[in-house]
């Protein structure tokens, strides 16, 4: 600090951010195989995101498909073409879009559900807490899949059933481990410093345990998209999500119904699902990259 | 830990203090774990009987609340007269008071009956106890093989983690752990059943046997030849999990000063890892296993679609696809049943494996 000797409270809070950035990557950037998912996830992303560019949304359309239905492979179409003569490459590339979009969200809801529950049973503790997570708890035993598919099928079928689904049946995890977090940080001596000032029940948590947690949050929504592509393609395969966008795993069902797989046409069927693990594949290295990059003793691994 | 006992056996006795006034007053400290103990399963039985109640609970509301009214459900579609939902209405008691429809609905459930499939014109329960042995045979196997498969390799990896072995085994793990299941057994269903190219179809594309009435050994030989596709799928996305919990679990142990005590004494490598390391690993790989049968039961509900297996999971997608509210709202009963039913298992075992727990 000699160059610059008065520093304002912001700028030097800004400074420690970013160095502590900078040592984040150059910790991350010492497991390969979490490189490796990132470099995909750039490139999945970037597709997704540019595909109103490159296929446009008119992909979609079945009225007016380019195509003759169930075609081979050919120059014009190189995975070929679906029962509606729609190019499946096309629907590959805009498939990518719902995909991670609801990946995202399902497992931002989630992680937001865990995060607001975990902070509140730590810092209330007593009767509440219990409670609390003793319901976390009986959501924890509870099969999640299943109970995502009764959810998705009670309610009416959309993008928006099938976050909520997914959302609001994988939160318990995220919810015990913010609420370990939020205990440890709390038995913390700044935390007392903070009451001591007058600082109230909601200044503790928003100020001091939240961005102490954000870490451990951080790995989860990265580990919990991975399952939630999952999910959000094994519901659209059940006929529960919404048939009037194309999904990986709703193009799956639709090679089924398409009688695919006793005609052998692999190359209807097996770029989806390529598709879907890869990305899934993605997120669980990003993930696990990071938790052994904030968590060493964990023993992941390089 | 001092090394004044061997470590593994610590664990394998009980803590350094139990195992030290043990012999002094062998009853008095064995009833007194055993009280600890009745105590620790009276708390687990009293904790699943609630979870129990809350599952009844959330079915009844969902199926209930969510979907409106359920009379309006069923007759979907049809053109009804406003009489006649009344009298659907008197017929599935749905005229009474809430409270009234959830007690019923409580004792019902609780005798075993679970209500009426609107598909098939039968009981809910008498559906889900015909189909219930082929969900076990099914996830039974590939449970044992899997953890099986799991637990080998996961003793491996941890043995020699850092190596090109170790890491192919886990990014292969991890691979196969990010593919849909439905998927990987379409797959396989083309290129074993259909055949690609030179491979002739070397497996029946669905179905649990041929029904050409063998009976004895051939029949059991049929059935294993319709099952090898299904249990292979299940095992290729389910032993990435108890691989990685071994692995991670062992790597643990692997810091342990018994360890070196062990090769100290000039033990082999080989013996050091098997009487020594895998035992104390073994423990929260057998819980995951545990906790993990049901999952696995609810996990089937894909790979018996794909394949046409005749069980709980087939069941559920031909409900799902009515959809066949009774049935689907039974089943759910059904599977987060089995998930409550193994977890307390695992939790009544856990102390018996690992004295270090529940005392």
């Amino acid at each position: 600090m000699t160059s610059e000797p008065y520093v304002t409270a912001a700028a030097l809070a800004r400074r420690r951010r970013r160095a502590s950035l900078a040592r984040f990557w150059h910790r991350y950037r010492a497991h390969r195989a979490g490189l490796w998912g990132l470099a995909g996830l750039t490139l999945i992303g970037l597709v997704a995101l540019t595909a109103p560019l490159t296929v446009g949304a008119d992909v979609q359309s079945v009225t007016n498909a380019p195509g003759t239905a169930l075609a081979s492979p050919s120059a014009e179409f190189p995975l070929g073409t679906d029962q509606f003569g729609r190019s499946l490459l096309g629907l590959l590339i805009w498939g990518a879009r719902i995909s991670l979009l609801v990946g995202l969200l399902a497992a931002s809801l989630s992680v937001a559900i865990g995060t607001l529950v975990g902070i509140l049973a730590g810092h209330y503790g007593g009767w509440f807490s219990t409670v609390v997570m003793r319901v976390t708890d009986w959501f924890l035993v509870m099969p999640a899949l299943v109970l995502a598919i009764v959810l998705a099928t009670v309610m009416s079928r959309s993008v928006w059933t099938v976050v909520l689904a997914i959302g609001v049946t994988s939160w318990p995890t995220t919810a015990r481990l913010v609420r370990a977090q939020t205990i440890a940080v709390e038995s913390r001596p700044y935390i007392e410093r903070a009451t001591a000032l007058g600082g109230g029940d909601g200044h503790v948590m928003t100020r001091h345990v939240l961005p102490n947690v954000m870490p451990l949050v951080l790995a989860q929504t990265t580990l919990g998209i991975s399952t939630a592509i999952l999910t959000e393609a094994t519901l659209a395969f059940l006929g529960l999500g919404d048939p009037t966008v194309v999904s990986w795993g709703g193009m799956l069902q639709d090679a089924r119904e398409a009688g695919a797989v006793s005609s052998g046409h692999w190359w209807y069927l097996a770029p989806p699902g390529i598709a879907i693990a890869l990305v899934a594949l993605a997120f669980t290295l990003c993930g696990r990259a990071v938790e052994s990059v904030l968590n060493p003793k964990l023993g992941v691994g390089r | 830990m001092t090394s004044a006992s061997t470590p593994a056996s610590v664990a394998r006795t009980g803590t350094g203090s139990d195992s030290g006034t043990a012999r002094a007053t062998e009853g008095g400290a064995r009833s007194g774990t055993a009280v600890a103990y009745l105590r620790h399963a009276a708390g687990k039985l009293a904790g699943a009987a609630v979870s129990l109640l809350a599952v009844l609970v959330t079915s009844f509301f969902l199926f209930r609340i969510i979907p409106g009214d359920p009379v309006k459900t069923m007759t979907h579609g049809m053109p009804t007269t406003a009489e006649q939902l009344a009298t659907l209405r008197r017929q599935f008691g749905l005229d009474l008071p809430l409270w009234q429809q959830f007690t019923d609905y409580c004792a019902k459930a609780l005798t075993g009956d679970l209500g009426t499939s609107y598909q098939f014109r039968a009981p809910v329960g008498e559906l889900i106890a015909q189909k219930l042995p082929a969900t076990l045979l099914l996830t039974g196997t590939a449970v044992v093989l899997y953890s099986a498969l799991g637990l080998w390799l996961g003793t491996r990896s941890a043995w020699r983690h850092g190596s090109l072995g170790d890491r192919l085994n886990t990014g292969v793990a991890l691979t196969l752990w990010s593919v849909p299941s439905f998927w990987l057994g379409l797959l396989l269903i083309i290129v074993f059943s259909v055949g690609v190219g030179p491979v002739p179809g070397l497996f029946p594309t669905g179905g649990m046997e041929s029904g050409t009435g063998e009976t004895g050994l051939g029949y059991a030989l049929d059935v294993a030849h319709h099952m090898v596709l299904p249990v292979l799928t299940l095992v290729a996305v389910g032993y990435a999990q108890t691989l990685l919990v071994m692995r991670s679990s062992l790597l643990d142990e692997m810091g342990g000063d018994y360890l070196t005590t062990a090769r100290a004494k000039g033990l082999r490598d080989d013996a050091v890892r098997r009487r020594h390391a895998v035992p104390n690993a073994l423990l929260p790989t057998v819980t995951m296993v545990f906790i993990n049968l049901g999952h696995v039961a609810a996990g089937s509900i894909l790979v018996e679609t794909v394949f046409s297996w005749p069980g709980l999971g087939g069941l559920f997608y031909q409900a799902l696809s009515v959809p066949d509210l009774p049935l689907v709202q039974g089943l759910f009963v059904v599977f987060a049943g089995a998930m409550i039913m193994t977890n307390l298992i695992a939790d009544l075992l856990y102390p018996l494996l690992d004295p270090r727990v529940g005392r």
